[in-house]
């Protein structure tokens, strides 16, 4: 917990959580609802949320979209073997290219030589395949090896829970499944493409990065 | 799903402003009506379109901890380990991606040590080792889909 956030607050922030991880209610005055449920008022309420949001404990309150149902059925994750010496150079400049979503530099394992993960999305294969291919330009010779891992179907999506949670709330979001419609749930020309990448490809293997 | 709906889930990606009357700020911005945003997208919760609506807490502000983890899974095993992970309430999001490590999971947990007892849970559970990659640097997230 952050200075910013002193010791009331954690207590209510918990109770926060457990009150909307599921989704906040859509009444006319969400405020109003939670400041009942929280025992304060309404202005309270709303001071709180705005200091977890100053403090970056909430990011903000907001839709998450389903890619696929909102047209956005390609999905790849890019995994990039660069020079560790390089990172804090490349890895700042590959986050800020417009189509990558999110970015970040992880740890190399046995059997897992890639220390940079870029997200990116589109409505095509071509689309992704061509954010894949500016990031190698980016990159140059700097990244010795990279694959891209596209997601065929989404297994899960709930996002945070706490362990214990009272009393979720949202009649549509408790239930962890919802995901997709059958149709969308498998993406057959995904999977077909990357079906037989998947079949050629263990873990350890290697894709160059310049072609 | 008409130009509302579009206006309305690229306007509700960036979030419900905190102000007072939340709805009827947005729906002044939209050119709408508190209560019909709030039936549209509860149209769009219900059809799928939109997986949540809600406050997107950081864990790790809150002292939790999050990683990304992976498990190359037999495919014939693979509906059941599915469903073994689907029943964590720690696993946040998992992905069928495919490659030799197909299942793809992210993990939230309140305290960083819930993460290394999730893991061998899991290791324990499916018989599978679980690659972890904790995020060591983030560069950027921001999700956004425009429709």
């Amino acid at each position: 917990m952050s200075a910013c956030i002193c010791p009331s607050d954690a207590t209510l922030t918990r109770r926060l959580i457990e009150l909307t991880q599921a989704g906040l209610p859509l009444v006319a005055d969400p405020w109003a609802w939670l400041a009942e449920q929280l025992g304060i008022s309404s202005a309270q309420a709303l001071a709180l949320l705005q200091r977890l949001q100053a403090d970056g404990a909430i990011r903000r309150i907001a839709a998450v979209p389903n890619h696929y149902r909102l047209g956005y059925r390609h999905n790849g994750m890019t995994v990039w073997d660069v020079d560790d010496e390089r990172m804090a150079e490349l890895g700042p400049l590959i986050g800020a290219q417009p189509f990558v979503s999110h970015c970040y530099r992880r740890p190399r394992r046995d059997g897992w030589r890639y220390n940079l993960f870029a997200m990116v999305h589109g409505r095509s294969a071509e689309e992704i395949d061509a954010d894949r291919q500016r990031i190698r330009q980016l990159l140059g010779n700097a990244c010795r090896a990279d694959d891209m891992l596209v997601s065929s179907r989404i297994l899960k999506k709930t996002g945070l829970r706490l362990q214990k949670a009272e009393n979720p709330l949202s009649r549509h979001t408790t239930e962890p499944a919802p995901l997709d419609s059958p149709p969308a749930r498998r993406m057959t020309g995904v999977v077909g493409k990357a079906g037989a990448e998947a079949g050629a490809a263990s873990p350890q293997e290697k894709a160059p990065c310049s072609e | 799903m008409d130009e509302l709906d579009r206006h309305l889930i690229n306007r509700l990606q960036h979030g419900l402003p905190l102000v007072p009357r939340p709805w009827e700020a947005l729906a002044e911005e939209l050119d709408s009506q508190p209560e019909l945003l709030r039936q549209r997208l509860q149209a769009l919760l219900d059809d799928g379109s939109l997986t949540r609506f809600g406050p997107m807490f950081d864990i790790e502000r809150l002292d939790g901890a999050f990683t990304l983890a992976a498990l190359s899974v037999p495919e014939p095993r693979f509906e059941q380990v599915a469903a073994q992970l689907q029943a964590l309430t720690e696993v946040a999001h998992n992905y069928r991606r495919e490659h030799a490590w197909n299942m793809w999971f992210v993990l939230a947990c309140e305290t960083p040590g819930g993460i290394a007892s999730t893991i061998r849970h899991i290791e324990s559970m499916t018989g599978l080792p679980v690659l972890n990659l904790p995020k060591e640097e983030t560069y950027h997230v921001g999700l956004h889909l425009p429709v």
